[in-house]
């Protein structure tokens, strides 16, 4: 029988093969080779591409170098969404590998943070923890870590140490006997269609009446559009995806959270239209 | 911690329970009758019925309650007709009691009082010493009264035989009436009140208890003799009080309080173990002098009282010492009574609305406690009947009814505190505290538990200097009564003004007042919360971490047993979990499969943790030395983790270092160390030395983390991970840490087996002293306390966290064990035994050796882990006995010691014991409620079916058998008992279901023919010469059959009527009956009569006149055949194979069962295998592991190596030598779950003997 640990080593050690390519207009000294990566989907593209940008970096004249960015067809890649997170939302179905175009000019300000340094991705990271943790445990479990905790998880990703990260993690995922579940999911559901970035909000998992609260239920409640309607051929409109996968509705939400939350905690969830083929 | 209880009586006198465990009052089995009070300990309850008789509860338990009846025939030989009953007139009666004084003829012998029954009829022992007599059980001596022996000799004039007949305690689970046959002059007057407690005394006999009770007329009796076996007592004796007496609190140890007409309280002194019913009383004053003391109730070492106006207090200053106190302090609350039960705990009835409380945050160090919190478990009758008062009647509940009943009639309880209670009746609706109310307090923090304040804590420390001053009893105490709307009718007229709390929001329920039909014609709607009168929680344990559902309001969803977690949970099979590990493994080998040469974005780089220990170094002297310590891990080209451990030391101002690869450590092992927080680690290598890499940490903390990590990094480079397999090794540390070992397939090989030092152990948590296992994933542990245990398949606990344990099936548990030490004095002419020694004597304060001193000051529990829980006492169990104060005698140190002084003695030692407490966790669940001293389950192969068997010796010598233990409920149902004539202490359950055992007096028995389908013994043995029938069956004379004579059963003449041509095999139920078969002859019969379904036809014998056959199956003592030990040896421990039997004496020899066929089983003689062992775990391989005491190169601290025994063979049982692997510090090993053979061949050669050997009566 499978336990649902291995959901969470699957979870973690999840990866896309990625081909960088350098964007056309970039200015070179020789030409740059296309240069293929695993991604790790539970982490920051900014913090895994160090490779990718000395690759490129050495057929470049230095003066044309400023910082770093990356864009998916037309699309400018947000260094802080989890990588897996921006591929199930924007080329989950396309054929692998992931073709990423490397920038290094024209930062598209508009669309992107900017990436200083790794201290951006660790405060990003970490404060995206802590708010999990307020929806989850008023803040009790993160605020009762020492930095060391804090900074053992941080470096449990940073280095794809899935032990000494979960070393850890674990005590934000338990949740008091008496409970059934969390006190709210962190949660945020992503889609391409709509203009907003995502969807959040309280949401508990545990119904009035006792009744687990499933994946489908959140759809309905806080974005039916992803679930309600289905097609005139009575297909599914859309997909929805974590990790890659598509749970059924019927999945209990406090299990997935366990289980398929991303690092910071919090379930990264997209709604996609289903492919036409 | 099992589920215990509370006990309580309504204002009806209904007697109600309500489990730790549980949420809901239930109603005592026995509802006939209504009860004014009770008092509770664990295992019984006494209670004063409305009758005004006593009666006492005793709990049912798989074991029954026996006692031996024993008579003597004494015989005396004369020239004519050899021995015979002509005795001479100098001599004692044909049939006596042991000293030969008291005529004692069989028949003589009654039964105490109607709760009993006899078990069997009077039959010899045959066993003398341990030894079987062989002769009818006859010892000769050469006159009465001299030194008896097994042999007749020429100059045996006399002869006696010892016969036995046992009874047994039938009323349980039912109130049993106290027969009261004392003298009528005697007889006390009708009781008013009873406590029982006196437990902690002593434990001689087992299960002492002092009852305590007050007579109506203010007199105090104490009931003698009360015990474990005696649960009644002998007979009331009066003690003398200076006053009259109204009310009595007994506690567990030596506290004991009564409250006097004229409002004192009387302590008694001197309650000690050599005199549990005191001395003397003192009096104890008031704490105000107008309200005197009205109620009092004592814990060990706390007093709680109630003063007439209903105050609550709390005495000061109570110890063994002083058991009056110093001073009181006022508590928050008016209660009509209050009770302290196990741990100190309190519970209290309130005044105002009767409902029931429990004082939270009580602990040793703030006995005083927090705050009331209100009990609003419901009644069972409540839930099952929701709400609606119509359909409660109709349906003809029992509650409803008895509510009515007794309320019309109300028995009047003449007990003070009751007679002030307002009484039920349809014209004064009691204050009735709705659950709608109590769930009201819930949603309104703000209101508060009843009596108690928001602040009480705090408040409550106000002490009697400041007086009974008026803010604490008006006010928030009384705030409560407001809630309930019937309080706003029928109560306020009776208020004090003012009393209506400002800030209280209008009670919800007080429009609803209007709605209702007033409330008085059904007063007692099911949601009315029961009204309380009395409470006792003598039998309850509450502890920090028991979780108590006791005050919330319940769903209406059935409370979840504790129980074992399946394995599979409903969660794991549902489709959604199945189709996210599908997609996983898709997504997987979509993203990756074809993508691995791809680098990978973040390289696994070395990860290291570095620290400062201790490093006990490899030269001499010998020494701990600072050192730096670093742990490098990092993965292997082949995926798989690695990890180096580095210890960098300097030596002559020198950097130097060792290093160890995790993958070879064999073990990590915490080493018992009561100053520093050690730990040690093996690799083959180290382990052929002796010598492993000693490291030590400054704390508790650092030491887990290290070993956490290490025990991961050694667990990830032999990929070992989750549960062991279910034919692991386990074994257990002196230290009490569990210790599991996957066997690899050639540990058994016949040939080249793997040498058992490099076998890898890994650690599980929790605290035991034995673990037994079993093929099918079976595995029990038994503490140090005594309590058995159930693994539940998780892993890790302990200091394993992370992801080195299951998140689920980890659960809390404790072990309590005495810390000794020992008082040395001695003799000299002027001043008798002192504490002054000799130069060369030992310490006058020592450990048992003498040789390490030990003061009770100095003293330390063994390590930091374990917390002393009790004060020092004076341990009176110490082997070779002691006089009264626990004193042992000697000619001198270090002798041998016995409990008497002679004129030889200079020297004398007592042991003082404390005990003391360990918690922590690790996958294991309690196995309540009876304490084991041994454990073994049968070994077998994986892919045995049925049900599991499981024999087990109660830690009171009694043998058991668990009925219903599978893979799937490793903790079976419940024990069957298995009678025996004497008390056993270790018991082995074979392969093909033959059980072994040593009894306590170290000779072995063997029960033959015990079967899978009838667990405790086949009994379908047909008997040659039954007596003929249909005659009364009780005639049946005994035989010489070694099976046992034929034993008749009480009431077997109503079975007989009942079963014509049944033949009765063993049924479960451990009761007499089912111990018994008979049988009547083809042809005849009977009228036609059900046989009950828990009973069997099996098959009918006739003898060769036609007649009926009674037969009578052997009860109990008579299936075990007595088996002599080895020649001057004592034996301790028994294992048994698959054929092999072992055992081991107290002087560590090893012995092997030689002769053991098909066609006789027990055997013919023990041979001398090996000295030098102290454990013995013979496998269902028939391989034999034991626990050397000492091995070559072992240091001193270091007893205890695991040793695997070499060359056994079908044709070789014994086996040729030892290969030695772990150790030292090694306790228990349990081998019996490996059933592995190693793949190659002689398998073969050992498969035939082994199947002709388990034809016959070893059956498999």
């Amino acid at each position: 029988m499978t336990d649902d640990k291995d959901v969470l080593r699957d979870v973690w050690f999840g990866r896309i093969p990625t081909c960088f390519t350098l964007y056309q207009d970039e200015i070179t000294e020789r030409e740059a080779e296309p240069y293929y990566l695993l991604l790790p989907r539970v982490s920051y593209l900014t913090l895994v591409t160090d490779k990718v940008k000395k690759h490129f970096q050495k057929v470049m004249r230095q003066e044309d170098i400023s910082e770093i960015w990356f864009e998916y067809e037309g699309t400018p890649l947000k260094w802080h969404y989890p990588i897996g997170l921006l591929f199930d939302l924007l080329a989950s179905s396309s054929a692998l590998p992931w073709n990423i175009t490397v920038h290094f000019k024209s930062f598209p300000e508009r669309d992107l943070l900017h990436c200083p340094s790794k201290d951006a991705i660790e405060a990003h990271f970490m404060s995206c923890m802590k708010e999990a943790d307020a929806l989850k445990h008023k803040s009790q479990v993160i605020n009762e870590m020492q930095k060391k905790d804090h900074k053992q998880l941080w470096m449990g990703l940073q280095n794809d140490r899935f032990d000494q990260f979960w070393a850890i993690n674990r005590k934000l995922m338990e949740y008091p006997a008496e409970e059934n579940g969390f006190r709210y999911i962190p949660f945020r559901i992503y889609q391409t269609t709509t203009e907003r970035p995502f969807i959040q909000k309280l949401f508990r998992p545990v119904a009035a009446d006792g009744q687990l609260h499933t994946l489908g239920d959140l759809l309905k409640e806080v974005c039916p559009s992803a679930v309600s309607p289905e097609g005139i051929d009575g297909e599914k409109k859309n997909q929805v995806m974590i990790h890659g996968i598509e749970p059924m509705l019927e999945t209990p939400l406090q299990w997935l959270s366990e289980h398929l939350s991303y690092p910071d905690n919090f379930l990264h969830i997209s709604i996609i239209p289903q492919p036409t083929d | 911690m099992p589920a215990s209880v509370l006990w309580a009586v309504d204002l009806f006198g209904h007697v109600y329970t309500l489990s730790t465990a549980g949420q809901y009052w239930e109603p005592c089995r026995d509802t006939q009758l209504e009860f004014k009070r009770v008092s509770a300990v664990r295992q019984c309850c006494w209670g004063i019925a409305a009758d005004n008789q006593v009666y006492v509860y005793v709990c049912a338990s798989d074991v029954p309650i026996r006692r031996r009846e024993e008579a003597y025939e004494n015989q005396r030989w004369n020239p004519v007709g050899g021995f015979c009953e002509k005795l001479l007139p100098s001599d004692r009666w044909p049939w006596s009691d042991v000293s030969g004084l008291q005529h004692q003829p069989l028949d003589w012998v009654a039964l105490p009082s109607p709760h009993w029954e006899w078990e069997s009829d009077w039959y010899v022992d045959e066993n003398f010493g341990g030894e079987p007599t062989e002769k009818g059980g006859w010892t000769y001596a050469i006159d009465f009264p001299a030194t008896y022996t097994r042999d007749k000799k020429w100059n045996s004039c006399v002869r006696r035989r010892k016969w036995i007949r046992y009874r047994r305690y039938k009323s349980r689970d039912t109130w049993a009436k106290i027969p009261s046959k004392d003298d009528p002059k005697q007889l006390p007057d009708p009781f008013n009140d009873l406590s029982v407690g006196g437990w902690e005394i002593t434990d001689e006999p087992v299960g002492r208890l002092s009852v305590w009770a007050v007579s109506l007329q203010g007199k105090v009796w104490y009931r003698e003799d009360v015990s474990y076996p005696n649960p009644e007592g002998s007979s009331w004796s009066l003690v003398d009080t200076p006053g009259e007496a109204v009310q009595i609190s007994c506690g567990p140890h030596d506290l004991l309080w009564a409250t006097l007409w004229e409002g004192q309280a009387l302590v008694r002194e001197g309650i000690s173990r050599h005199n549990p019913k005191g001395s003397s009383w003192s009096i104890v004053e008031p704490p105000v002098a107008e309200n005197g003391i009205m109620h009092v109730s004592v814990g060990v070492s706390v007093v709680w009282a109630i003063t007439k106006d209903r105050k609550v207090w709390f005495r000061r200053g109570i110890n063994s010492h002083n058991p009056c106190g110093t001073s009181w302090i006022e508590m928050v609350g008016e209660m009509v009574m209050v009770n302290v039960g196990l741990s100190d705990q309190v519970w209290g009835i309130a005044c105002e609305d009767r409902a029931m409380y429990f004082r939270q945050g009580v602990t040793p160090s703030e006995l005083s406690g927090k705050t009331w919190k209100a009990i609003v478990a419901g009644r069972e009758c409540d839930r099952s009947h929701s709400g609606s008062s119509s359909s409660l009647l109709s349906a003809g509940c029992f509650f409803g009814d008895e509510v009515r009943g007794s309320g019309e009639s109300s028995a009047p309880s003449d007990t003070d505190a009751s007679s002030e209670v307002d009484r039920p009746g349809p014209n004064h609706p009691h204050p009735a505290d709705s659950l709608d109310s109590s769930r009201s307090y819930k949603g309104n923090p703000a209101l508060g538990p009843r009596p108690g304040r928001p602040t009480a804590g705090a408040e409550e420390k106000a002490d009697k200097a400041e007086g009974p001053g008026g803010e604490p009893r008006s006010g928030p105490v009384c705030a409560p009564a407001e809630l309930p709307w019937t309080n706003i009718d029928l109560k306020e007229p009776r208020r004090v003004p003012g009393h209506s709390t400002p800030g209280l929001p209008e009670t919800p329920g007080l429009p609803s007042l209007g709605l209702l039909p007033l409330g008085l014609e059904e007063p007692y709607g099911a949601d009315d919360h029961p009204l309380w009168a009395w409470v006792s929680g003598g039998g309850c344990a509450v502890e920090a971490h028991t979780a108590l559902k006791w005050f919330s309001a319940q769903s209406g969803l059935s409370p979840a047993m504790q129980t074992l977690a399946p394995p599979v949970t409903p969660a794991q099979t549902a489709a959604w979990r199945k189709q996210i590990f599908q997609q996983l493994t898709e997504r997987t080998k979509r993203e990756l499969e074809n993508f691995r040469h791809y680098e990978q974005a973040v390289e696994q780089s070395v990860w290291v943790k570095t620290g400062a220990l201790q490093w006990w170094c490899d030269w001499k002297p010998h020494k701990w030395v600072d050192v730096r310590v670093a742990l490098e891990q990092f993965t292997g080209h082949d995926g798989a983790r690695d990890s180096i451990l580095f210890i960098y030391y300097v030596v002559n101002e020198e950097k130097k270092y060792i290093h160890l690869f995790l993958n070879e450590v064999t073990v990590l092992v915490p080493v018992l160390n009561e100053a520093k927080h050690s730990f040690a680690l093996y690799t083959p290598e180290r382990t052929r030395q002796r010598w492993p890499a000693r490291l030590a940490a400054a704390t508790e903390q650092e030491m887990n983390d290290w070993l956490a990590l290490l025990s991961l990094s050694c667990c990830e480079s032999r990929r070992v991970h989750g549960r062991p397999s279910p034919q692991a090794i386990w074994s257990v540390t002196c230290k009490g840490d569990i210790f599991v070992s996957d066997p690899s397939l050639d540990l058994e090989a016949p040939e080249h087996p793997l040498p058992c030092d490099q076998m890898f152990w890994r650690q599980m948590g929790g605290h035991l002293r034995v673990v037994e296992a079993s093929s099918r994933g079976v595995v029990w542990g038994l503490g140090y306390d005594h309590t058995a245990w159930v693994y539940t398949g998780g892993y890790g606990g302990g200091c394993f966290q992370g992801l080195a344990s299951s998140t689920s099936n980890i659960y809390t548990q404790s072990d309590v064990k005495c810390v000794y030490v020992y008082e040395n004095q001695r003799w000299n002419p002027v001043t008798g035994y002192t504490s002054r020694g000799l130069p060369t004597d030992r310490y006058m304060w020592s450990d048992a050796s003498g040789l390490q001193e030990r003061t009770k000051a100095s003293t330390k529990p063994p390590s930091p882990q374990w917390t002393w829980v009790s004060d020092w006492y004076v341990d009176f169990s110490a082997a070779g006995g002691t006089d009264q104060e626990g004193w042992q005698y000697a000619s001198d140190f270090p002798a041998s010691y016995h409990g008497y002084k002679t004129m030889k003695d200079f020297v004398r030692r007592r042991c003082w014991a404390r005990k003391c407490k360990l918690v922590t966790s690790g996958p294991w669940l309690e196995v309540a409620p009876i304490a084991l001293g041994d454990v073994s389950i049968i070994p077998e192969s994986p892919g045995a079916k049925g049900s599991i068997a499981l024999w087990a010796v109660s830690d009171k010598g009694d043998v058991l058998c668990r009925l219903g233990v599978s893979e799937l409920n490793p903790a079976g149902s419940s024990w069957l008992h298995v009678g025996t004539d004497q008390p056993f202490a270790c018991v082995s359950v074979g392969a093909c279901h033959q059980v072994w055992a040593v009894a306590l007096d170290g000779s072995a028995f063997y029960r033959g023919s015990v079967s899978p389908s009838q667990p405790a013994a086949q009994l379908h043995k047909c008997l040659p010469n039954a007596a003929p029938g249909p005659g009364p069956l009780t005639e049946a004379a005994p035989t010489p059959l070694r099976w046992g004579g034929y034993r008749a059963v009480p009431s077997v003449t109503a079975l007989q009527l009942l079963l014509p041509w049944a033949l009765l095999s063993a049924s479960p139920a451990p009761d007499a009956l089912s111990q018994m078969f008979l049988c009547y002859p083809e042809g005849t019969r009977a009228p036609p009569t059900p046989v009950p379904p828990s009973l069997r036809p099996v098959a009918h014998p006739v003898d060769a006149s036609g007649h009926l056959l009674a037969v009578f199956l052997p009860l109990g003592g008579d299936c075990w055949y007595h088996i002599p030990s080895p020649s001057k040896q004592r034996l301790k421990q028994v294992s048994v194979g698959q054929t092999s039997v072992y055992a081991l004496d107290e002087n560590g020899n090893l012995w092997y069962r030689q002769g053991i066929t098909p066609s006789y089983p027990q055997g013919s003689s023990w041979e001398h295998v090996s000295n030098n062992v102290r454990k013995v775990s013979v496998g269902p391989l028939d391989q034999v592991w034991v626990i050397a005491n000492k091995v070559q190169g072992s240091h001193s601290l270091s007893r205890g190596t695991v040793c695997h025994r070499t060359g056994v063979q079908p044709h070789e049982p014994t086996g040729q030598g030892w290969d030695y692997g772990i150790g030292g510090g090694w306790d228990h090993i349990s081998v019996r779950a490996n059933a592995t053979r190693a793949p190659k061949s002689g398998s073969q050669e050992t498969g035939a003997p082994l199947e002709e050997a388990c034809s016959g009566p070893v059956q498999c």
